[in-house]
């Protein structure tokens, strides 16, 4: 019992991850109908903003000491980031807290990237075959995995969680089970709880505001919106920029849990898109879903149990549920009729 | 024999690949593209291209997971160097085949659906067989390290022709001709060149027109109660095999095969050399294959000092500055100039290259007082 619960929690924070890039995905393609390839990319430079803010608070000034000597018989360095000497105390708690601080810094940089995307690229690409759409944000992603490749390196950035956040939590224990035998990271703990913030903010949102419920006439029937005075273009351009920051804030927080590195947004689009697939191309509901439960269903396949049955069952589990999912309910779990149906 | 006879534009056209082909190691020489090497690959990606095209550019199913067929045929082919025979061409035989029924599993699958879905399965299949090659199928690909040759390996059909490689580990020979150098891009070119014939036949023919019919719209094929999925899953086939025979030559002429050969991005490169090229056209596949690998080499072979020579006649500052932008786009950036040309490509010219030639071609024929501007119909494969 506590091993499941115990692969339950670890399929949490990736389901999260996957939840969050699929409800993006899901938003821009039931308002735009856009099937956007470079949600990948905008989910690998938000990763990149925290690393970004993290060496930005981390530069340090360079002292040497000649009092005491290194074995080399030269002056000790004494390194001590900028921000420390300027603001003391506060400062430290500023590096320590440099990925949740970094939250901050990626929401403007990712919404300015997300607008700047539809209204540069995008919103041409809205009459053209869906097999243009892909080629042309697949080109998209490459770009922006290499200039981030150009600017940050090739190798894996590893980016500390918080101290406070660092260690593990006994989960097992505040719900009684004994001690030791339900142990989970608290940052995985904290994404999880994150994602579901940002996913109840997202639906809230186009919910219970005028906009949301704009937005949400929008992907009904987009003519009749545009007949009724509403600009509906610039409202789906804030919606892109909202996709854009859901994906970007997935990826910084995610940095913890996976030092980023330049071909992260790849490895998670492949992930994400069939996340959305299964879930139902242009449900809401259906992506969130899917991607937890394909986020648990992976964790369980990688149990040992699991795998001295079916070996390899871990490398492929996701891909063979779309397979299934596709083969007997050809819309996905929850897809509708009239969405992406040609 | 019927299916030998073609007009005469297509004979011409046809005569002048094949000169073009064959002569590819003169003709290229002065772009500094005349060694084997470079050569070989030409033939193998404009044969994989050729195959793609007919999936993509006839019938409009865009496949995301073409290099699986692709990675299967390389696998296939060293298995049999291994097992039966350093001659390549039970090697290719193999590994058409084999590409092919992978291809009719994947297809059988995957052709239920269209449209987006039907990428996402053919690249969920392609990721399953590339994640399978890495960890539960390593007894068979060897896992990261790839598959290679051994000196113990049985080669049952050499044995039996009392063939005898010593102590020297064998390379793939077409009856004592070694299969590396010229003698490997000339096997590889007349391969591409039976490919291309094959294409040609293809795009000429009532089968061809069918698969053209199902890209430009499938439902009213299927109100006239026609059941299009036969016709697409053959294309699919023939297309697989196409790969399958790619990745058999890739194996004949370096005989290695890795998993990586199946990654996503694989898939990736050749749907841009299909585009690039233009879809659904004859050559544009070859030509996009060609033009792709070709700048790869050149791209990728550039650093800091050749930069600084290239641009040695700018005042020093200015220098640095040129440098520091243009070294970003070749050598190690080379993929950054990928990605930029894909979009453009996709953007300004969706119709490829062909489409290109035949905008200016148009042009000119119009400026030169021709007028008719029916040029296009002498171009029954130009895109539409």
């Amino acid at each position: 019992m506590d091993a499941i619960l115990l692969q339950i929690l670890n399929g949490l924070d990736k389901g999260g991850a996957y939840a969050l890039i699929a409800l993006g995905l899901t938003v821009i393609f039931g308002t735009l109908g856009v099937v956007n390839f470079a949600h990948g990319a905008l989910f690998m430079l938000g990763a990149f903003c925290a690393v970004a803010v993290k060496a930005f608070l981390g530069f340090e000034k360079v002292t040497l000491d000649p009092e005491n000597l290194t074995a080399w018989g030269t002056a000790s360095e004494i390194r001590q980031p900028y921000i420390e000497s300027w603001f003391g105390e506060f400062g430290t708690t500023l590096l320590n807290y440099s990925v949740p601080v970094s939250i901050l810094i990626t929401i403007p940089v990712m919404l300015l990237i997300g607008i700047v995307m539809e209204r540069g690229l995008i919103r041409y690409f809205y009459k053209r075959p869906h097999a243009e759409q892909i080629l042309v944000t697949f080109g998209l992603a490459i770009v922006a995995q290499e200039i981030v490749k150009s600017a940050f390196g090739a190798n894996p950035i590893p980016q500390p969680a918080p101290d406070a956040a660092r260690g593990m939590i006994d989960f097992g224990v505040a719900i009684g089970f004994e001690a030791g035998n339900v142990v989970y990271p608290a940052w995985r703990l904290i994404y999880f709880l994150f994602s579901t913030a940002i996913i109840a903010a997202v639906f809230a949102f186009l919910q219970f505001t005028t906009f949301g419920m704009v937005v949400r006439a929008g992907m009904v029937d987009r003519e009749t919106v545009g007949l009724l005075g509403i600009d509906i273009d610039r409202r789906f351009t804030i919606v892109f920029g909202m996709a854009a920051v859901v994906a970007g804030l997935a990826g910084a927080m995610y940095t913890p849990i996976l030092s980023p590195d330049y071909h992260m947004g790849m490895d998670f689009l492949v992930l994400s898109f069939v996340v959305v697939v299964v879930g139902g191309m242009g449900s809401l509901g259906g992506a969130v879903a899917a991607g937890f439960m394909l986020g648990i269903l992976q964790s369980f396949a990688s149990m040992n149990e699991v795998k001295n049955i079916l070996p390899g069952i871990d490398q492929i589990i996701i891909y063979l549920i779309a397979v299934i999912i596709l083969l007997v309910r050809p819309r996905g779990l929850m897809g509708r009729k009239g969405q992406m149906e040609h | 024999m019927k299916i030998f006879e073609m007009n005469k534009s297509d004979a011409i056209l046809f005569l002048c690949f094949s000169a073009a082909i064959l002569a590819g190691p003169i003709l290229l020489t002065p772009i500094g593209a005349g060694y084997p090497d470079l050569l070989q690959k030409f033939a193998i990606f404009g044969i994989f291209a050729l195959g793609f095209n007919i999936l993509f550019g006839l019938t409009g199913y865009l496949s995301f997971g073409h290099a699986a067929f692709l990675g299967v045929g390389s696998y296939t082919a060293v298995w049999t160097f291994k097992l039966l025979s350093m001659n390549p061409i039970p090697a290719i035989i193999l590994a058409t085949v084999v590409g092919g029924l992978f291809a009719a599993a994947i297809g059988f699958v995957s052709l239920r659906r269209s449209g987006i879905y039907f990428s996402i399965l053919t690249l969920a299949f392609a990721q399953m067989s590339y994640n399978l090659a890495y960890s539960v199928l390593t007894p068979i690909t060897n896992g990261e390290t790839g598959l290679q040759l051994a000196q113990s390996d049985p080669r049952v059909l050499d044995a039996a022709f009392g063939r005898d490689y010593g102590a020297v580990l064998p390379s793939p020979d077409f009856f004592g001709i070694s299969m590396s150098g010229y003698p490997g891009f000339y096997f590889c070119a007349i391969m591409l060149i039976i490919c291309f014939f094959i294409s040609m036949r293809i795009f000429r023919s009532p089968f061809g027109l069918m698969l053209r019919a199902v890209k430009s719209n499938q439902n009213r094929m299927n109100y006239t109660g026609l059941n299009t999925r036969p016709y697409a899953q053959a294309a699919f086939v023939i297309s697989g095999m196409f790969a399958g025979l790619a990745g058999g030559l890739m194996a004949v002429t370096d005989p290695l095969a890795g998993a990586e050969r199946m990654q996503w991005t694989a898939s990736g490169e050749i749907v841009l050399m299909t585009i690039l090229g233009g879809s659904g056209t004859l050559l544009g596949p070859v030509i996009g294959a060609g033009a792709i690998k070709y700048f790869e080499n050149i791209f990728s072979a550039f650093n800091e000092g050749i930069l600084m020579n290239a641009f040695s006649f700018l005042p020093e500052s200015l220098q640095h500055l040129a440098v520091g932008i243009t070294s970003l786009f070749v050598g190690e950036g080379w993929h950054l100039t990928l990605g930029a040309l894909f979009m453009l490509i996709v953007i300004f010219l969706p119709g490829g290259l062909m489409e290109g030639f035949n905008r200016i071609r148009n042009r000119f024929l119009k400026r030169s007082g021709d007028g008719s501007g029916g040029t296009a119909d002498t171009v029954p494969a130009a895109a539409e």
